[in-house]
Parts: structure tokens; sequence; C-alpha cells
């Protein structure tokens, strides 16, 4: 039972708070046979309570607000969050609408936030990885 | 045997199933990933997911019934490892062999599937009690044809008059190919067919992961579970892959090549053993791994009906074979 056990072993859960589906078509995207993510142990997988990390896409809107804050605590310790897209990141070009509370980080702790609109599966796996070395880091202090 | 011998053969295989069991989860999704043009992951895989999943926090629901969604990970882990000890292992007899026989060993491999929908039940969730009764559904429906499947093998070498007919010992013993006539052969070939149906099934695989279908009901019986408890739920369904696999093998595949390469003693042990195990491979290969990248998941209607008329009927149709030939050949 390392501290680098999240190193090679990372289920993810997604969470789409309103957005377009852009970004979830290129997180769907990485799990093809082209980047295959199940080859660094990834797993996309149903229910948050086996989720190691939160991908969210979106900015969070109104009927959603309650709904992520739910799945951030469903979420079983050590976990971390990784935002996906402008969007989620910013609020983006959804800034002012009237249904929009905000963007993730004003809801939830969010640990790494990968931009883009949509980014490439490459820059989504990466802000994966980057979110193992906060998960190993929590471990460690136990 | 005495209480000292059965105990380290017995830790010798539990902890020879589940090391094997993971390995095997390992091969089955490196091969599905190749099937797929991915690269995969790495084979040691499964023991990385047991790692991490044990240092995870275990929560148990609010809504939870707590003692029975506590107890029931247990159950699973318990009754899927006591199946392996009922089971011969190619040259070696089974460690409790004595004790129990197919029957105990059907009922055994129905536990973990009943302790999943319990604690689907208990875990207070809408998603998992609809995943629970369909597992329900799933057993209901599959039992049937795998019941026949294994009484057609055991009746038909009780009426050559081979040992205690039920011992899974007898029935690896004396392979049943050779003894019927060319009816009795169709019938068993039928029969084996019909047990290859069953094995995903019985094992919770697409087409058959109704009870879990994640893309549906969100993993449906495991919704709730984390950690620790999903820990052992991964543990007991590599176990029972092996598991059933291997019933499979006895059943209809149960023999040995140290003979043929001339071997004896320890060395033909291994080699049979090896070979048990390669067998076991193949099974696990042909119904789960290779099932499972070719389909998609089914609804639960359409299993429901394919296993109580389709199978049952395909599977009584290899019985009545059997007890033709019986006639036929005595």
């Amino acid at each position: 039972m390392g501290l680098s056990s999240f190193k090679r072993a990372l289920w993810v859960f997604h969470v789409a708070t309103g957005s377009c589906n852009g970004c979830d078509i290129e997180i769907v995207a990485a799990l093809t046979p082209r980047y295959d993510v199940e080859r660094f142990g990834i797993k996309l997988v149903g229910t948050p309570r086996h989720a190691d990390v939160l991908l969210v896409t979106g900015p969070v809107t109104r009927p959603m607000l309650e709904r992520l804050k739910r799945v951030y605590e469903q979420t079983p310790d050590p976990k971390a969050v990784v935002v996906v897209g402008g969007c989620g990141s910013t609020s983006g070009v959804f800034y002012d609408s009237y249904n929009v509370v905000g963007p993730v980080d004003e809801v939830i702790p969010v640990d790494v936030y990968v931009p883009g609109c949509p980014p490439r599966p490459e820059a989504i796996v990466h802000g994966v990885v980057t979110a193992v070395a906060k998960l190993e880091k929590v471990a460690e202090r136990g | 045997m005495s209480g000292l011998q059965i105990l380290w053969q017995g830790a010798a295989v539990l902890v020879g199933g589940g090391l094997l069991g993971l390995v095997y989860k390992g091969f089955d999704r490196k091969l599905a990933a190749r099937m797929q043009a991915r690269i995969g992951p790495p084979l040691r895989q499964p023991f990385l997911d047991l790692g991490k999943l044990l240092v995870k926090e275990t929560v148990v629901p609010k809504d939870a019934v707590a003692w029975l969604f506590r107890a029931m990970p247990f159950l699973a882990v318990a009754a899927s490892f006591t199946v392996l000890l009922y089971l011969p292992w190619g040259p070696f007899p089974a460690v409790l062999g004595g004790y129990g026989d197919a029957i105990l060993v059907l009922y055994l491999l129905a536990v973990p599937a009943v302790a999943m929908a319990l604690g689907g039940f208990a875990s207070g969730s809408p998603l998992a009690t609809v995943g629970a009764q369909r597992e329900i559904v799933m057993l209901m429906s599959y039992e049937f044809p795998l019941a026949v499947a294994v009484i057609g093998v055991v009746w038909r070498l009780s009426t050559l008059g081979v040992g205690p007919a039920f011992s899974l010992e007898a029935i690896a013993a004396s392979p049943l190919w050779a003894q019927v006539g060319p009816l009795g052969v169709i019938g068993l070939a039928i029969l084996a067919a019909c047990l290859l149906v069953v094995t995903p099934a019985e094992l919770s695989k697409i087409p058959f992961d109704i009870p879990e279908a994640e893309t549906e009901i969100a993993g449906g019986l495991m919704v709730e579970y984390s950690g620790t408890y999903l820990a052992l739920f991964y543990l007991a369904d590599a176990a029972k892959t092996i598991a059933m696999a291997a019933l499979v093998v006895i059943l209809f595949a149960p023999y040995g090549i140290a003979g043929l390469l001339g071997l004896k003693g320890a060395g033909a042990q291994a080699v049979d053993l090896l070979f048990h195990l390669v067998k076991i491979f193949i099974v696990m290969f042909a119904a789960v791994t290779t099932v499972r990248v070719a389909m998609a998941r089914l609804k639960i209607d359409q299993v429901a009906r394919g296993f109580w008329l389709q199978i049952t009927a395909v599977a009584v149709a290899g019985l009545i074979l059997i007890v033709l030939d019986r006639m036929v050949v005595g």
C-alpha cells in the first residue's frame, strides 16, 4: 500500500455541470485507442464513490450547484478535482449569464485547471496525471 | 487427511487462487485492450487497483443498513474463495473434497451474487436497488441451465457406476467423452456450450453486466461501495472467475498431458497443474474476454427470456440426448 498507489491506478468520475458537451467529447476521446488512458491505469467509473479524481466540465449552472457539492462530498478521500475547459475555469463566454453561478472553484476546491475550448485529449491526460501528485501528497499526510 | 495438512493446503489454494484470479484479470484486460487496438493496462493493473482501493476512505452511507452493508463484501469473498477449496486442481484432489460435492459448489457459486444483491438493497440507493433486483432476476434465470448441465454430466456418470457421482473428483477422474456413444457426445457438446453461455452471466460480464451497467445505472449494485469494501468485491470477482472457469474445465475437459509426455512423479504433477491452469485460462478467454469485447449489453428481459426459454430448451435437448444415449449404449 505504497504512497504511490495512485500513480498507476486512477479512477476518474466525470461531472458535467452545464458544459456544451465539447469538453465531454474530448474526455471520451482520451479513452479511444488513439490515446488509450487505460494504459496508465486511468479508468472512467460510473459513480463518485469509486472515484479518485473528479473531472468537472462547464460553468456551474444554478440547478447543478447543490448537485456538484453533493458529488464532491460523496467522493471518498483522498480525492482531487480537475476542471476541464475554459468554462469551468473562468465561466468563459457565459460569465454574465443569468443562470450561471460561477466557475467551479467558487463551489468546490479545485486542484488542476485544464484550459482550452475544448482542451485536447493530451492536455486532459496531463491534467489528470498532475492531479496524482496532489493525491500522493494527501496520502503521505495520512 | 490430517487437520494440519488441510490447513496448509487450504492456505496454498486460497493464496494461489487469489493471486491467480488477479493475474488472469490482468490478462483479461490486456487482451481485451489488444483486441480493441489499444495498448491496454500492464498485467499487474488489478494488483495496483486493489492496492489503491485499500488506501481509499471507506464510506458507509447514512441511508444504508450499516451491518448488512458491511457484512456482504466479506460474505462474497468468503463464499467465492471457499469454492476454490472444493475444486480439484489438475492432479491434486480438492482440499475439502471429502466434505462437499458439485451441488455444494453450485450453491456456493450463487452466494456472491446473493451477497452483492443484499449489499445493494442495504446501501439505500435507488440505483443499487435496481441493480440488486436485476442481479436476482439474472440469478433465477441462469441457475436452471447451469443445473441442467451439471446434472446431465453427473447422472450419466452415475449410470456408468463411477464412484460417488456428485463428487467433482470422480467427475474429473473419468472424462465422459470416451465412455458414451455418438448421441451422448452430441449431448455433452450441447451441455458444454450451454455452460459456456452461462459463464459470463454467472460472472456478470458483458453482455450480462446488467446489474452493474455503469453507463445506465451508474455501477448498480456497487454504486455506494467504496474503498476496502469495493476491494473485497473486486477480489471476490477475481476468485469467482477462476472458480467458474475451473468448474467448466473439470466437468468437460479434465484431461492431463503428463501421460502423453511420458512424465512421472512430481514433474507430471507440475505439468498437469500448469495444463489445468492453461485450460482455465482458455475457458476464461473464450467465454469472458472475447465475448465482452465482441458484444454490447443485453436488456434484463432479453436475458431472462433467453435463459428461461432458448438456453434452457437447448440444455434440456442436450440432456434428452444423453438420456437417449443411456438407452442405446447402456
